[in-house]
């Protein structure tokens, strides 16, 4: 179990936080009671055998799902149980998503696609293309804006994706199985940029279930059947 | 605010435009429902419009405010003619004619018409010529164009002038010209000063008649009455047919338009008490008028209806093929709410989307439905009248279409759970 010292700046903190599912009667506990804090700044990686719940307390992480029980703080702010729009906003504003598939917008360039939540934000489009340059230029990217993703190989494709997460300076980055779909060079590469971005302080919390790349982490926490298993 | 909607809006419909345009062969196909749709609606108003307009045109050219009463022969009078009777003795009388004038209020203008055929001399010419007996309020009544000369005046009637006014049919048939005017014509046994010529309006068939429809002359009602007589004798065949008809036709001319349907009510009671057998009929433009523009609105209705039908087949063709590209998007809906995008943000994308289609699809349809009644008029004579009005109502009708039917699949992309979603392939 965690200790939480109340005198800590914590991006994210869960009080006995669970989910439960009903299934036909049957209650699975997908997450059953975690009591966690991630500190500002710091990089941590959630790992466990898949059922043991990581995905969901991502989910949960992420503002795309509401927890059964407890409370997240985000920020210090109580997120548990607020609304689709309210949740819209914080994901807008606070959250910055990496996904194991890239997830960008295939129809659009990479400069729209990296000023995306700008635009959701309200900017201007000069504003968005100047601000996803300047996210370009961070990546290595600068020379690709005007392509489309299926231009570009997986490792620029995520690069792409960690610029669209950045765009709006969000306080936690998250990560599912950032590397799941790149070869060993390339994932070493993105490890890299990722920790280069949480050196910098941004709080970075990455779900993954391969050793080597949780390594990259500075914490890692280990769930097991819907509980933390182990901290280390 | 305002500026960030307007950007954003901006930025919606390029994008739209961009993701109609990767499917571009979709996109037309579904436009295509709209752009029949709205151009039958175009074309079948238009053409529903030409045709009741022509009808009502001709109903117009009577005169909304004139009431025509036109003698008939009885119906059992008619069949004994032919064995005993020599003489029928029917129709209007001029004593009709007086009696309106003096005693009915609401009425400005009592013009007597007779009609008959006579033989008329010109030169050398000697041709049968449909000879109208009127007076001079005649000419105030139907606005026919002068050609040459004048046309009668009170005096010619008061003093029973024996004057003649041509019109350019009879013009034709005497072989005249416009010099005819001051030349001596001689219709029966009289001689008669030419005093002018009118224009013949080209009436093909009115549906209702008009005495001067093919009338080639004009003389005075008085002088009519002193030279020929009542009684008209008609040699057909052989046999000849006597018939006593004081006036063909009273045409009345209504002060005010709200008046002529009383006026003429007045009227049928006036000559109910005259005339034992109903050997008249009155007729008032004024309702045949009514009753056109009623069936012309059933007609556009219907035809309205119709096209409606199309444009109802055209919005669920948008409305299916958008249910596919968001079940197809699925994916790209998961993106935009995991980054943060709100349920409202999502269907304003996909309406857009819809809007433009519908849109375009409608401006397209417009120019179609332009097309159509052009093409009609053209190689098919048939008049048709594209009105602005019809025009906005059906562009209105696409566009509310677009939204009405694009509706239900923008919402239901919005209501995608965003985890779901993101999982699917």
């Amino acid at each position: 179990m965690m200790e939480i010292n109340p005198t800590r700046d914590y991006a994210v903190k869960f009080e006995n936080l669970s989910k439960h599912y009903d299934l036909g009667g049957q209650i699975v506990r997908a997450l059953d009671g975690v009591t966690a804090c991630f500190e500002k700044g710091s990089f941590w990686a959630i790992m466990g055998a898949s059922g043991s719940g990581k995905s969901t307390m991502l989910n949960i992480l992420g503002c795309l799902d509401r927890p059964t029980g407890g409370h997240y703080y985000l920020d210090g702010k109580d997120v548990s149980c607020l609304g689709d729009e309210e949740l819209s906003d914080i994901r807008l504003n606070y959250l910055g998503f990496i996904f194991q598939s890239f997830n960008l917008i295939p129809q659009l360039t990479v400069a729209e696609n990296i000023s995306l939540p700008l635009y959701y934000k309200g900017f201007s489009e000069e504003f968005c293309m100047e601000k996803a340059k300047e996210m370009a230029e961070i990546v290595g990217l600068s020379n690709r804006l005007g392509h489309k993703p299926m231009q570009l190989s997986g490792g620029q494709q995520q690069r792409v994706a960690i610029a669209r997460a950045l765009s709006t300076d969000p306080v936690v980055l998250l990560a599912d199985e950032p590397t799941g779909n790149l070869d060993s060079a390339t994932s070493i590469e993105i490890m890299k940029l990722l920790t280069e971005m949480n050196n910098l302080g941004k709080t970075v919390i990455m779900v993954t279930h391969e050793p080597d790349i949780a390594e990259f982490a500075k914490h890692r926490l280990i769930m097991k059947d819907g509980k933390i298993d182990r901290i280390d | 605010m305002i500026k960030v909607t307007y950007v954003s809006l901006k930025r919606n419909v390029r994008l739209g435009v961009k993701n109609l345009l990767l499917h571009k062969l979709r996109s037309i196909l579904t436009m295509l429902g709209l752009v029949f749709g709205v151009g039958s609606v175009i074309a079948m108003l238009a053409i529903g419009e030409g045709a009741s307009e022509e009808a009502l045109e001709r109903i117009r050219m009577l005169g909304s405010k004139n009431i025509i009463i036109t003698s008939t022969k009885p119906a059992v009078e008619s069949s004994k003619v032919n064995n005993d009777v020599r003489l029928s003795v029917y129709g209007l009388l001029y004593n009709d004619y007086l009696c309106m004038d003096e005693t009915i209020p609401t009425i400005s203008k009592v013009v007597p018409v007779k009609s008959m055929e006579k033989i008329a001399r010109f030169n050398d010419r000697a041709e049968t010529l449909r000879v109208v007996g009127t007076s001079d309020e005649w000419f105030d009544l139907v606005n026919r164009r002068r050609l040459a000369g004048r046309v009668l005046n009170e005096q010619d009637v008061a003093e029973s002038m024996s004057v003649a006014v041509l019109t350019e049919s009879g013009v034709r048939k005497l072989l005249a010209n416009e010099n005819a005017v001051g030349e001596l014509l001689r219709i029966g046994g009289n001689s008669y000063e030419v005093i002018g010529i009118v224009c013949t309006e080209k009436l093909a068939d009115a549906g209702m008649q008009m005495p001067d429809r093919e009338a080639d002359v004009y003389i005075p009602i008085t002088t009519s009455r002193l030279h020929y007589g009542d009684v008209y004798t008609q040699t057909n065949d052989g046999s000849r047919t006597s018939e006593l008809v004081e006036l063909t036709q009273i045409i009345v001319e209504v002060a005010e338009e709200d008046k002529v349907e009383e006026t003429s009510k007045v009227i049928e009671r006036l000559l109910s008490i005259t005339h034992k057998k109903q050997d008249y009929d009155v007729s008032v433009p004024l309702s045949l008028l009514r009753q056109a523009e009623a069936t012309k609105r059933t007609f556009s209705i219907v035809l309205g209806a119709i096209a409606g039908i199309s444009l109802l087949v055209g919005g669920i063709g948008i409305m299916n093929i958008m249910l596919a590209t968001v079940t197809e998007r699925t994916r790209e809906i998961g993106i935009r709410r995991a980054i943060g995008a709100k349920r409202h943000q999502i269907v304003m994308q996909f309406l857009i989307e819809t809007l433009v289609l519908s849109i375009v699809g409608g401006i397209i349809g417009v120019g179609f439905g332009l097309l159509i009644p052009f093409l009609v008029t053209k190689f098919a004579g048939m008049p048709t009248i594209v009105t602005m009005w019809n025009l906005l109502l059906s562009l209105g009708i696409s566009t509310a279409t677009g939204i009405i039917f694009g509706l239900y699949p923008a919402m239901r992309a919005a209501k995608l759970d965003p985890i779901i979603a993101l999982r699917h392939e």
